[in-house]
């Protein structure tokens, strides 16, 4: 008796494609959600010589 | 996917990070998108290196994250001491559960051959495990954000740094000194020839620690991974109706915010995001690569609870290899350094758990 085939697996491009569209999928019902920051109160583009301490939300922190 | 489409999807993210959080969200996310090209361009790991080093005696790898830990070191701890308050390092308190915790995550990291960043990297790339062990992952954090406070309360030390016993030359001094004696530990314990790394990973650990370095300038706070996973959790649950305003973690203010504004506010999901995109990229690049082998049902299940362990246990153990083992022990951390300890051990039990849990499909029912 033969053995049955293994089945065959989704390719690389699709499964890559599929994570990251999902991942974009709820940044974008998130960003529906929530809103964008508001323009005036937009975090400085460099943490360093910003005046600013960092807002926190670390993986080391509880 | 032509090449140009490529290069126009980056364009596309950007725009989005622009418009949605600002100029800083494009750079964490340019920043993510070279972490990824490099940990799969150059095929910079975690979890591959530590099971080559317990199971074939190859310290090449190992060596390579330990040079990028060190030159990241070198230039993240004076930078932060000199810093005023404006940038943070990756600091958190040792405790029972972290190390229980961080035992279990170097376990799961070889079950799934993947650890925080791999398992972005690996999902990215298209590789099946690493694509479903994320969604675990992303599930797995989230409910380690719930229970975080009672295993805490088994017992924590105060937060212990380096630099806080030594100062900010002797931190350095010693975070090189230790990487210096887990280097000689592994080249002792590794055979002729698998020793010195190839000029490969000593780019890809050069690139790393650089890139590194600039998430610490831009971001105010050290590379990470779980903390956006778990968020990206939260999101879907808020989503699907959930209440977190009675949970513990989610109530802090700094948390409570990052779960009311967007996520590309939030710059660990940020680089996350990049991450993928960049692995995605170098995988669309490149010549077509095969798909993992499959597996018997039970071996996918594995992959999954695989991938909750992994989520749930980087939560209690105050992050991965990521945000403890290289930003922790690259700022000084004394958590860094016991993360390191019970997730190697961990590693060591996880390999052998690998080839159990991971049945192959053609080999289900079949007589051992």
């Amino acid at each position: 008796m033969s053995a049955a085939l293994p089945p065959r697996l989704p390719a690389r491009r699709t499964v890559g494609a599929l994570a990251l569209g999902l991942v974009l999928g709820l940044v974008l019902l998130d960003l529906a959600r929530t809103g964008g920051l508001d323009p005036l109160a937009l975090p400085p583009p460099v943490a360093l010589g910003s005046g600013l301490a960092p807002s926190g939300a670390h993986c080391t922190q509880g | 996917m032509a090449r140009a489409a490529l290069l126009l999807l980056v364009l596309a993210l950007a725009a989005l990070a622009l418009l949605a959080a600002g100029p800083r969200a494009i750079l964490l996310l340019l920043i993510g998108v070279g972490f990824g090209l490099v940990l799969e361009g150059l095929r910079f790991g975690f979890a591959g290196p530590w099971r080559l080093l317990v199971a074939e005696r190859d310290a090449r790898g190992f060596l390579a994250q330990l040079i990028a830990i060190g030159a990241t070191a070198a230039v993240a701890i004076p930078l932060i001491a000199g810093a005023g308050g404006e940038l943070q390092g990756a600091a958190a308190p040792v405790g029972i559960a972290m190390i229980a915790a961080a035992f279990v995550f170097g376990a799961a990291m070889q079950v799934v051959m993947g650890c925080g960043s791999g398992t972005l990297v690996n999902a990215g790339s298209g590789n099946l495990v690493g694509a479903l062990a994320l969604f675990g992952f992303i599930a797995g954090s989230f409910a380690g954000t719930l229970h975080l406070g009672a295993f805490a309360a088994l017992g924590t030390l105060p937060v212990i740094t380096l630099q806080g016993v030594a100062g900010t030359g002797g931190a350095v001094a010693l975070t090189l000194a230790g990487l210096a004696l887990a280097g000689g530990l592994a080249l002792r314990a590794a055979q002729p020839g698998r020793r010195m790394p190839p000029a490969r990973l000593w780019l890809a650990a050069g690139l790393i620690a650089a890139l590194a370095t600039l998430n610490l300038i831009v971001a105010g706070q050290p590379w990470g991974v779980v903390y956006g996973l778990g968020l990206w959790g939260a999101k879907i649950a808020t989503g699907l109706g959930a209440d977190l305003s009675g949970a513990a973690f989610w109530a802090q203010p700094a948390n409570a915010r990052r779960l009311a504004e967007t996520i590309l506010a939030d710059v660990t999901s940020v680089t996350n995001i990049g991450l993928i995109a960049g692995a995605f990229i170098v995988m669309r690049w490149r010549a077509p690569t095969a798909q993992v082998a499959p597996l018997a049902p039970r071996g996918w299940l594995a992959v999954l609870a695989g991938g909750l362990v992994l989520g749930y246990s980087a939560r209690l153990a105050m992050g991965c290899n990521v945000g403890a083992f290289f930003s922790g022990i690259a700022s000084g951390s004394l958590h860094g350094w016991v993360w390191f300890a019970a997730a190697f051990a961990g590693s060591r039990l996880g390999v052998g758990l690998r080839g159990r849990l991971l049945v192959p499909a053609r080999t289900a029912g079949a007589p051992a």
